[in-house]
């Protein structure tokens, strides 16, 4: 027997439920996205808000991808050499590290960093400020909350990722010279210069566009997620969590569908 | 004991809102259902009801945060459902809108939150000028010391406080009060009823007062409008309410007496 007024907990009403709300809420995202464009390219840009919320970005991720990147670079050198060695291609090692590296890693575990940090703190933010009516208050001041929450925070997202991807590239290298530099007499501008000597334009051309397609990822999934949570505290930590979720998802759909593209391109 | 309320010019012939029925619900929820209200030139209209008789839902759609599913909210002139973006945000610069938990923003400080309206909405102001409107509203609330102090270093009441003069930055016409001494000791609650008349006085306000605070309604407001049940059920002085033969009515006030 059902109480009156019990939430309705059959099969069938729960699996229409969560199917409405899948493209429900697919939809929102879609109108959430087009605002995001038809607002981003006009004025009031709020300069310093980008700025101040690029400082945030940058600063909240810098040490976690200095010592990730470092780390990477040292256990990538360590693993790969062995397999190298046995075919007397050591020599090989710091180019097979660029192309890695620079290509691959860099931007991809910087997204996954900046969307545990940055994603998480976007969407908590906005979260809370939505369940305690900041965004109203915004909004009965006559600021629009979208161009001053929304679009400084996914702008800062786009410039400031593929950034801290080419440190994070940079401190990889690094920490692989470290290694090579430990097992053989290499100077450092003779390991640069043969680390790039693989790679070419399109790489790093493709390796900052996919940083700016992942930055963007994680802006607009933090904010989407924060902008829209409800029920109190629960919905803002639901609402950090599923930025998280979604955005680590998406970038690595993203990573494949860009590395297929840039194949393309290079077999053109 | 009598409750001192000031004396205050109310311009009868001149409406600031005027709302014709009214009806918005949420899903299959009918919370607004034909509401009908005037509020005149520098009136203070007190709305009392229960939680959940649609008190809030009314003020956010004066102020156009929610649409109305039938009926015409006309503020200062213009139906509010029909404005632009732009005209909207035009009317809401001459609208001030305390919310009931103050919603001030926890990233800034007491001066940041109340600069903030002020530098996004005036451009080229120096900042003489903005120190000067900043503490000009921060004296008019009696709280200039916590200038620097940020929303968390408050109590329930100063945060109360410091949300409506973050509206009165903006020069506005008309109130909008958003349960204003819920949750508040009754001295608190008292300076805060005195704050609402004071800024009627001082700044020529009107405005619309949502509370379940029978001494708030009594004490601020001109007129009092009992809602119940998405329909208000009297409109007049808080004695011709209070005196009403609706059992409806009775019960709501024995209720917060016995409170």
């Amino acid at each position: 027997m059902q109480l009156s007024g019990s939430p309705n907990t059959s099969k069938k009403y729960l699996f229409s439920k969560g199917v409405d709300e899948f493209f429900s809420d697919i939809n929102k995202a879609y109108l959430f996205t087009i605002t995001f464009f038809k607002q981003a390219l006009t004025r009031p840009f709020h300069f310093r808000e980008i700025i101040n919320q690029s400082f945030e970005v940058g600063l909240k991720s810098l040490s976690l991808i200095t010592l990730t990147g470092f780390i990477i670079g040292v256990v990538f050198t360590k693993q790969s050499r062995p397999s190298l060695e046995s075919f007397g291609a050591t020599s090989w090692l710091p180019s097979l590290i660029g192309i890695a590296i620079v290509k691959a890693l860099g931007p991809l575990v910087t997204a996954l960093i900046c969307s545990g940090k940055v994603g998480s703190s976007i969407g908590a933010e906005l979260g809370s400020m939505k369940v305690t009516e900041q965004i109203d208050a915004m909004e009965v001041s006559a600021i629009n909350p979208f161009k001053y929450l929304v679009v400084t925070r996914v702008w800062a997202t786009m410039i400031m990722i593929p950034i801290l991807s080419l440190y994070c590239s940079f401190v990889g290298l690094l920490g692989s010279y470290v290694n090579v530099h430990s097992e053989e007499a290499t100077s450092f501008i003779n390991f640069y210069k043969n680390a790039f000597s693989t790679i070419t334009f399109t790489d790093l051309f493709s390796s900052v566009i996919k940083s700016i397609v992942f930055g963007f990822t994680i802006g607009i999934v933090g904010c989407y997620k924060g902008f829209h949570a409800t029920q109190g505290t629960r919905g803002v930590g639901r609402a950090a969590n599923q930025a998280v979720v979604l955005s680590m998802f998406l970038v690595f759909i993203e990573e494949i569908v860009i590395v297929q593209i840039a194949n393309w391109f290079r077999n053109y | 004991m009598e409750i001192y309320k000031p004396q205050h010019t109310i311009n009868k012939s001149e409406s600031v809102i005027i709302i014709k029925d009214l009806y918005k619900s949420f899903g299959e929820l009918e919370v607004l259902k034909g509401i009908d209200l005037n509020v005149f030139k520098g009136e203070n209209i007190a709305i009392l009801g229960k939680s959940g008789t649609g008190k809030s839902v009314l003020i956010k759609t004066i102020i156009g945060l929610l649409k109305p599913d039938k009926g015409t909210v006309e503020v200062l002139g213009k139906e509010v459902e029909t404005l632009s973006g732009k005209e909207l945000d035009a009317l809401r610069l001459r609208i001030g809108f305390s919310f009931q938990n103050s919603a001030l923003y926890d990233s800034m400080n007491i001066y940041q939150n109340l600069a903030f309206p002020l530098t996004m909405n005036i451009k080229n102001l120096s900042k003489n000028e903005v120190d000067q409107a900043v503490e000009e509203v921060l004296e008019s609330v009696g709280l200039r010391d916590k200038i620097y102090q940020m929303p968390s270093d408050l109590s329930g009441g100063q945060r109360k406080r410091i949300g409506i003069a973050r509206t009165l930055i903006l020069k506005p016409e008309i109130m909008l009060y958003d349960e204003p001494t819920s949750g508040l000791d009754p001295i608190t609650s008292s300076e805060i009823n005195d704050l609402i008349n004071e800024v009627q006085q001082q700044y020529n306000t009107s405005s619309v007062i949502i509370t379940h605070d029978l001494t708030c309604a009594k004490k601020t407001g001109n007129r009092v409008a009992m809602l119940l049940e998405g329909k208000f059920l009297k409109i007049g002085t808080f004695e011709n309410v209070f005196e009403s033969d609706d059992d409806r009515i009775k019960s709501f006030f024995n209720y917060n007496f016995i409170q």
